[in-house]
Order: structure tokens, then sequence, then C-alpha cells
């Protein structure tokens, strides 16, 4: 209950401290802007540690380990020492190398792996160190990751985005729906045809595309007007629901 | 000076003050208003309400803090129908910020519907790379989950025993406030045609309308207007449909402040010119 109010408190706190921006910038806001830096970023390293490297990597090399699955546990090693390549890039090794140490630490957790990336890490440190022109190393795993990620996409962007919508498009001309989509999907590609100057039939066609391209950023930015009232309103419920009990 | 152009030059913090008062008073005076439902939100509904009681939902969390006021109580909303239909819920997330709000919204509905963890609903926790996730869920759901997100394996809850592809898995809900809707309905739509409903954001809103005229989407629910409407249906009226008198008080300010602005530049600009 204790821990609630005073959640609760520090929380209200930090509201207005981020709010009194609109009056002018201050030191509370200033406080609590970067208490949510600094927040996020120990909240995303231990997230990434609870549910990625340990259950995907430590806990995975573990087991295979024990089951004498050598080649399965090994493999992982893959993977680790693409990321501590990504990692030369900005001299990140050395924090990265911290984190590591404090989270072994604060979890008691030496796996064998962990030792072999702390090593890894130390020894991509010095290389860096000797020669800083060394990152390019992590070009490799940017590729890597380029690579799977234009891999995936490719496929589902033809499958789940492409396909459908184009034959959505291609609809019996029967009713006012259907004619609409059809005359805004052709005449919004014709003022993207940009290999002949606008003038013309095809100059009359792209302005009515632009009718329905301001149509879509009009309706776009409604929503956002919306979107951002309602975190207006989610924060004033906050403080007069949860902080003030003004309301029941 | 005239009117117009004291309307012009009035301290833009008067008007935050202002938004603040469209957007306290409602809030605190609780005016009464009706909630139309759209098609959009009403074909959400319906997709939830016409499962079979033992179907299992996946809904994935991906929306953080920052967009928590507009997709949490979409949350509430949809754990307490799918509760109120005995529906098995499975969560998981791909935003690390994202899954404690699931763990928070959990924590609160499910002890009122008298559900169980593990027997009725289990939380799976967050994983990165959401792309390779989903087509690997495809293939077997335990090469990314084998634990929930304490560690305890999957397969020590019977419901789970049963849940290895999106062929087990009756719906998905994706809460989303970036791309992560859009992938979901590329990778698990697309290439596993699995049924999908999905709550986002205002802002994400518009760009999700055609996939439901695609029916790549069997429902919509957009922003907080879209949560309020999911809130009428299930006859459990929260926090969206509290805030709905605030949204339109807000909106007409900012209608009267536009027409005001407009006025007052062609005016002025009327008589530059003179």
């Amino acid at each position: 209950m204790i821990a609630r109010i005073i959640g609760t408190w520090v929380a209200a706190t930090l509201t207005i401290g981020i709010l009194s921006f609109l009056y002018k910038d201050n030191p509370l806001y200033k406080a609590a802007e970067h208490l949510y830096v600094g927040t996020s970023a120990g909240f995303a390293i231990i997230y990434s540690w609870a549910f990625d490297v340990y259950p995907l990597l430590v806990e995975r090399f573990d087991t295979n380990m024990a089951a004498h699955n050598h080649v399965e546990a090994w493999i992982l090693l893959l993977p680790a020492v693409l990321g501590v390549m990504l990692l030369s890039r900005s001299n990140l090794t050395l924090p990265a190398l911290a984190a590591l140490s404090v989270l072994m630490i604060v979890f008691h957790h030496f796996s064998l792996i962990l030792v072999v990336l702390a090593v890894l890490c130390i020894l991509m440190f010095v290389s860096t160190l000797i020669d800083p022109g060394i990152d390019w190393v992590s070009r490799w795993s940017i590729a890597f990751t380029v690579g799977i990620g234009a891999g995936l996409t490719l496929t589902a962007t033809i499958q789940g985005y492409l396909l459908p919508q184009i034959s959505d498009t291609l609809r019996p001309l029967v009713n006012v729906n259907n004619i609409v989509v059809f005359v805004g999907v052709i005449t919004t590609l014709f003022y993207f045809y940009f290999s002949r100057e606008h003038r013309g039939a095809l100059g009359a066609v792209s302005r009515v595309g632009i009718v329905f391209i301001m149509v879509a950023f009009g309706a776009s930015f409604g929503y956002t007007v919306m979107a951002r009232i309602s975190l207006l309103i989610g924060r004033f419920y906050f403080l007069l629901h949860d902080w003030l009990p003004i309301i029941r | 000076m005239k009117l117009w152009e004291l309307l012009a030059s009035v301290d833009r913090r008067i008007l935050y003050l202002l938004l603040s008062l469209a957007v306290a008073l409602p809030l605190i005076l609780k005016p009464k208003i009706t909630v139309r439902v759209s098609d959009p939100v009403r074909s959400a509904f319906e997709t939830v309400d016409q499962l079979p009681a033992g179907s299992v939902v996946m809904i994935s969390i991906d929306f953080d803090p920052s967009s928590a006021p507009e997709v949490n109580p979409m949350l509430v909303a949809l754990l307490r129908h799918a509760f109120r239909k005995d529906l098995k819920v499975m969560v998981m997330g791909h935003l690390a910020l994202g899954l404690p709000l699931a763990e928070i919204a959990l924590n609160q509905v499910a002890p009122e519907m008298g559900k169980v963890y593990g027997k009725d609903y289990v939380n799976l926790g967050y994983r990165p790379g959401y792309t390779a996730l989903m087509v690997g869920i495809g293939r077997e759901l335990r090469d990314y989950f084998n634990t929930d997100y304490k560690g305890v394996p999957i397969d020590s809850f019977e419901f789970m025993r049963r849940v290895h592809t999106y062929r087990d898995v009756g719906l998905l809900v994706s809460l989303a406030h970036g791309a992560v809707a859009d992938a979901w309905i590329q990778f698990a739509g697309g290439r596993y045609n699995q049924p999908i409903i999905v709550g986002c954001t205002g802002v994400n809103a518009p760009n999700l309308y055609q996939y439901l005229h695609s029916g790549q989407i069997k429902g919509l629910i957009g922003g907080l207007q879209g949560a309020s409407e999911y809130e009428t249906l299930i006859q459990k009226p929260g926090s969206a449909t509290l805030g709905m008198p605030a949204q339109s008080a807000a909106h007409g300010l900012i209608i009267l402040l536009l027409i005001i602005g407009n006025v007052g530049y062609l005016l002025s600009r009327r008589k530059a010119k003179k």
C-alpha cells in the first residue's frame, strides 16, 4: 500500500514536471526527462538479459552442453560473435563487458559461453585500441541482419501486402465505394509517375491524385490530433483519478 | 488593437490552459454522452464473441507507456470479453517496456473474472526480433517461447500443451502503436491465414483500414474512440468511455481555434493588401 502511494506520488510529480515544459524549460522538467531516459535504458538492459540473452543464448547453451549436444551448443557462439563484432562500432565493447560482468554478478550465473563472450569483448576492445579502423568488422553483422531482414520482408510484403491489396483494388465497379477506390489508386499512381511532365491529360489525372493524397493526409492528421488528445486525457485521468481522487 | 489581431497574438500558454480545462472539466463533471459503435469495432467484437469456449486467443502487446492511455483500455476490455467467453489467453510482446502493462492489466482483470494463471491465461514475455518470431511460430511456438515470463516451462500449463503453431490459435490480437501490427498481418496473416484483429493508436488507424477493407483483418479498434466503443459493446464502461466527453470538448476547442486563427489570418491579409 505504502509502495503504491509512493509510486503514485512519484509518477504525479514526474507528470507535472514534464507538463511544466509547456510554461517554460525548468530544472524539474530536465530531471524528469533524464530520469525517464535512464530508467528506460536500465529497464531495456534487464529485459534484454531476462528475455533475450539468458533464455536464447545462456540457457540453451547450458542445456545443450548438459545433454552433450556440443554442436548445437557451440553453434550459438556464431550469433554471439556477430553481436560482439557489431559492438566494435562506436567502441561499445567496454560498456558491454561492464554490463555483462554486472549481470553475471547480480544473477550469480557464470556460464561458459558468457566467459567466452567476455573474453571476446576484451579482445575486440584491445583490437580497437591498437587499430581504431578495425570497426569495419561490424559491417559483417550489419550485412547479416540486413540480409535476414530483407529476405523475410520481401516475401511477406509480396504475399501479405502487395498481392492482397492489388486483388482488393480490382473489384467490379458496381458501387460508389469501389469506383472511389479505383479512381483513387489510379490517379495517385499517375501522380507518382515522373517520367513525363505533368501536363495535359496526365496533369489533369495527377491533380485528381493530389486531391486523394490530401484527403488521406487530412484523415491521418485528424487521427493524429485525436491520438495526442487521448494521451493528454490519459495523463489527466491519472492525475484526477489515481493521484487526487477527484474522479471516482 | 482589433479583436482578430488580439486573438491572433494571444500567448500560446493561454491556449494550453484552455485545452487543459477542456480536458479536465468533462472528466470531473462526467456529462453523459452516447457512444456510437462503428462497423470495424463491432466486427472485432463479433470475431471474439463467435470463438468457441476454450479457444486460444494470442494477444501481442506491441505498445508501451507512450501509447498506453489509448491502447491499454482496449487490452482491459478485450481481456474482460475473452475471460467472459471462457477463452484461453496467451500474452506476448515485442516491446521491452510493454509487457509490464500487460501484467498490470492481467492482475486487474483476471481476479475480478475469477481466472487463474496457467489454467486460463499465460504471459509468455518479451522476445526481440519479431519478424523472425512471427514466421517461426508457424513452425513451432516452443522454438521461441519454451517458458513463460517467469521461466516456468509452458508445457506445465495444460492448455498450452496443445498450442504449437498458428493452427492452434483461434485468434491473434495485435495491440500496437507502430509497425508491428503490419508485420503480424503480413507474416501471420499473409503466410499462415491467421485470423487477426488489431487495436491501435489513432495515429496508426488510417494506415490499417486498407487491411480491413481487403479482409486481411477481421476488425479494427482505433484509438481511444475505438476503445470506448468496445467498452460499450461489452457493457463495461471504463477509462476510455469516461474520456470521450473530454475528447469531444478538446476537439471542439481545436476546431474553434482553427476557425478563429484562419479568419484572423484572412482578415489581417486583406487589411495588409489595402
